[in-house]
């Protein structure tokens, strides 16, 4: 300690002391702050952000900007969450055509892995509704499918048909068909509104009676037999009026011009 | 059996007539002693019906009529009329343990339990479909044709009734089930009654017997549907099967077809044979309908809540054109004196009977402008009178054009349209389209009668080309069969209504009203120069034909 203090005084103790200081603080720092790059090169969940923003700069900037901010021509990803990303993506709506009153459902280009890792870039964006597992889409309960028929009339008929068919909205817009449109995709357009349709988040809707609309769904627009013969695309009296005109009244007339060709007229010349 | 020696006795003093040949001579002797059908029979049997298919539209309909009577009957056997709250637990899982009305319960019941209930409730609802598109095309052909002519007026306001009544009682019987569907239809329906000014809320209270849905409007319509409608319409129905029979049937024109006579096939056997098996047709028909294709399923509608609704909810086709009326309509409102009048409700609630009196009216509006006072039985080929045809044309568009507005929904969704522009599209084509149809046809009209002036006067084109010995080519004309050229030619030419001279014989200038002036010259857009062709006469005919003025 002697040879310290008694070079306390020396033109470049300042400078010494000044260097031990930082290396403590530079070390303390490097100890205890948030380790981020370290940690992140080593995770799954990074690589697929990284994989994610990949993809996402090649289908989706274009429109959604570089960091999902959004542009005149599609809207800000930030909070969308990954379960939007699975819904869009994995029924094709995403990336869009072309830009019009709807985007419509198309054939998905991409494997569910790119769409994973897209989803987790565009969840590490912001927090959002994230992408359900199995076990929160499907219902276990036997009444399901009559408890969510009840449900799906009060809060999707209006808009998606009584049978799921679908139906119109203003400007060209319109509820498309849930014929053929998987568990996950009912459950997650449920979460997170696309389009036009309005988000039906956990404090109105919770978890078990999204599970029972997801089974009515299901069981109406795909598994369901019509006791009734030909459902006529389950439209109403629109389509049953134009049965009834073209093979109803018009085989009846057909018969009816065939019958008054047939007299005994006929034989006797 | 048993009973039969004991009354042979009294039979014995009879003993001067023949012995009835068989048992059939003999039942018929026993009935025609008690119930005269001999006269009846010898009066009728023989009567005579022309032959052509759209003169069998109309049985199209009786017997639709019948087949609804018949299924309704085996429907009301299971039927609850009730708004009383029950839980389903019947066989059809997706409504398992769903609170809904007696009426859906036993509607649900009907269609999976009861042995053929199915089957029989989408025949009686394809029927009801088919009835009122049949009788709509039956009064078509009547109105095209001018069927509706003296002596048939009154018939013609039978026939319009029984399809207002068709309407309605369909509306009834789409409401009963109690489903999603219907309940909306009885909603729209209590939405037209309280748009009424003044007395709308009191007539909506006396309908449900207090606030929509309440517990009373279901049995209600049951009574009407299955009692007070079939009840009047089978009156009337009676009443215009009779005219038929006293009026005889209309006829084309033709040769030996006159306005004395009528040219067909006798009741008995031709027509009991092909009617009879016209009835078993039409019924297996509509059973093949209703085995092949579902109609209303009341069980994927789901039971009728004030809270619930669905898309695609439209009334059946019939009603379809008053569902585009509401749709197409702006919704206005005049708020006065702390009362609201909802034109946008009121307005179509009016044009509704409207819509229809137009079509009702027609027969004693042309009556009066044409002013004949006679007897027709030979029918009109359409061509011939343009005006009128033309008239029919635009009103089938207006119908047609609030049909659309009616779908606007499904129009959109499955042609890729945007519902507003077709709500725009039936605002416009509304009061447009049907005046442009209406010059469309009457044009149309007038060149088929151009066209069959040519035919009358040149023959028919043969297709057989000759070259004359100077180069020049013709085309061979033959000349048409005499009856062809009878058919072409026997329709009366009307001339146009004319005006009293402006003095009378005195030179005293003459006082003509306003409404003689209208008739004049509705009368002349109907005869005059531009509302028909000149048809060929026996001199130009003869002209031509005689070679002097043949090109």
């Amino acid at each position: 300690m002697k040879k310290l203090s008694a070079r306390r005084r020396h033109p470049l103790a300042a400078l010494v002391v000044l260097l031990f200081a930082l290396a403590i603080t530079g070390g303390l720092y490097a100890a205890f702050a948030p380790a981020e790059k370290a940690q992140a090169d080593s995770s799954a969940q990074s690589l697929a952000i990284d994989e994610g923003k990949r993809l996402f700069a090649v289908g989706c900037s274009s429109c959604h900007g570089l960091n999902g901010e959004g542009s005149a021509d599609g809207p800000s990803l930030v909070g969308v969450g990954s379960a939007a990303v699975d819904f869009q993506v994995g029924t094709g709506r995403m990336p869009a055509q072309q830009p019009g009153a709807q985007i419509p459902a198309k054939r998905n280009i991409y494997s569910q892995s790119d769409i994973d890792q897209m989803a987790a870039f565009v969840a590490s964006l912001g927090p959002g509704p994230v992408t359900p597992t199995s076990e929160q889409y499907t219902s276990t309960e036997t009444d399901a499918i009559s408890k969510g028929g009840d449900l799906f009339r009060t809060n999707c008929a209006q808009c998606h048909n009584f049978a799921g068919a679908g139906g119109a909205l203003t400007q060209g817009k319109y509820a498309p068909s849930l014929e053929g449109v998987s568990a996950k995709h009912i459950y997650e357009a449920m979460q997170t509104g696309p389009q036009s349709m309005p988000v039906f988040p956990e404090g109105t809707m919770p978890e078990k009676q999204k599970q029972e609309i997801v089974a009515f769904v299901r069981y109406q627009a795909n598994e369901a037999p019509n006791p009734g013969g030909l459902t006529l695309g389950s439209l109403g009296p629109v389509t049953e009026g134009l049965f009834g005109w073209i093979f109803g009244l018009g085989v009846l007339i057909a018969v009816a011009i065939w019958v008054a060709a047939h007299t005994t007229k006929a034989k006797k010349s | 059996m048993s009973s039969s020696p004991s009354t042979t006795p009294p039979a014995t003093p009879a003993s001067t007539r023949a012995k009835p040949a068989n048992k059939g001579e003999a039942a018929a002797d026993y009935l025609d002693g008690r119930l005269g059908i001999y006269s009846l029979a010898k009066a009728n049997l023989r009567k005579i019906f022309p032959d052509h298919w759209s003169f069998m539209l109309g049985e199209i309909c009786l017997y639709t009529f019948v087949i609804i009577i018949l299924t309704g009957v085996y429907l009301t056997l299971f039927f609850k009329p009730s708004m009383g709250e029950v839980v389903y637990n019947g066989s059809y899982a997706p409504l398992d343990g769903i609170r809904m009305s007696e009426a859906y319960a036993s509607t649900i019941n009907i269609s999976f339990e009861v042995r053929g209930g199915l089957l029989i409730r989408q025949i009686h609802h394809w029927a009801a479909i088919v009835f009122v598109a049949a009788m709509f095309v039956h009064m078509m052909r009547v109105f095209f044709t001018g069927a509706f002519r003296k002596p048939r007026e009154i018939n013609w306001v039978f026939g319009f009734l029984l399809l207002c009544l068709g309407f309605f009682d369909g509306f009834m019987g789409y409401s009963l089930p109690d489903d999603l569907l219907s309940g909306t239809g009885i909603r729209f329906m209590e939405g037209a009654v309280l748009a009424v000014p003044l007395v709308g809320t009191y007539i909506q209270m006396f309908l449900f017997g207090g606030e929509f849905p309440g517990t009373d409007i279901i049995p209600r319509f049951f009574t009407i549907h299955v009692l007070l409608i079939p009840g009047v319409m089978l009156g009337l129905l009676v009443a215009h099967l009779i005219l038929v029979f006293y009026h005889k049937h209309t006829q084309w024109g033709g040769p030996g077809k006159t306005e004395k006579n009528v040219v067909g096939m006798p009741l008995m056997p031709v027509y009991m044979a092909k009617a009879g098996g016209f009835f078993f047709l039409v019924f297996g028909i509509i059973a093949a309908m209703s085995a092949i294709a579902s109609v209303n399923p009341v069980w994927a509608y789901g039971p009728y809540r004030p809270d619930q609704v669905s898309t695609d909810a439209q009334p059946d086709w019939y009603m379809g054109f008053a569902e585009g009326l509401i749709r197409v309509m702006p919704g206005w409102e005049v708020r006065a004196w702390g009362h609201t009048l909802n034109l946008g409700v009121f307005i179509p609630l009016m044009l509704f009977p409207l819509v229809l009196a137009l079509i009702a009216a027609y027969p004693f509006i042309e009556g009066w402008i044409i002013g004949d006072k006679r007897e027709h039985h030979i029918l009109d080929r359409p061509r011939n009178v343009p005006v009128r045809t033309g008239l029919g044309a635009a009103w089938i568009t207006l119908y047609v054009v609030l049909l659309i507005g009616g779908g606007n929904d499904l129009i959109a969704t499955h042609f890729h349209l945007s519902l507003n522009d077709i709500t725009y599209f039936v605002r416009v084509g509304s009061f447009v389209l049907p005046i442009a149809v209406f010059y469309i046809t009457k044009r149309w009209c007038l060149g088929l009668q151009r066209r069959d002036k040519e035919k009358v006067l040149h023959g028919r084109e043969t297709g057989v080309i000759k070259r004359l010995p100077h180069g020049e080519f013709i085309e061979v004309h033959a000349q048409l069969p005499q009856a062809t050229l009878h058919s072409l030619t026997s329709h009366e030419q009307p001339q146009p209504l004319e005006l009293p001279s402006e003095v009378d014989e005195n030179g005293v200038a003459r006082k003509v009203g306003l409404l003689t002036k209208t008739r004049a010259k509705l009368s002349e857009g109907y005869f005059g120069e531009g509302g028909q062709i000149p048809k060929p006469t026996v001199e130009e005919h003869q002209e031509i034909t005689s070679g002097h003025g043949h090109h």
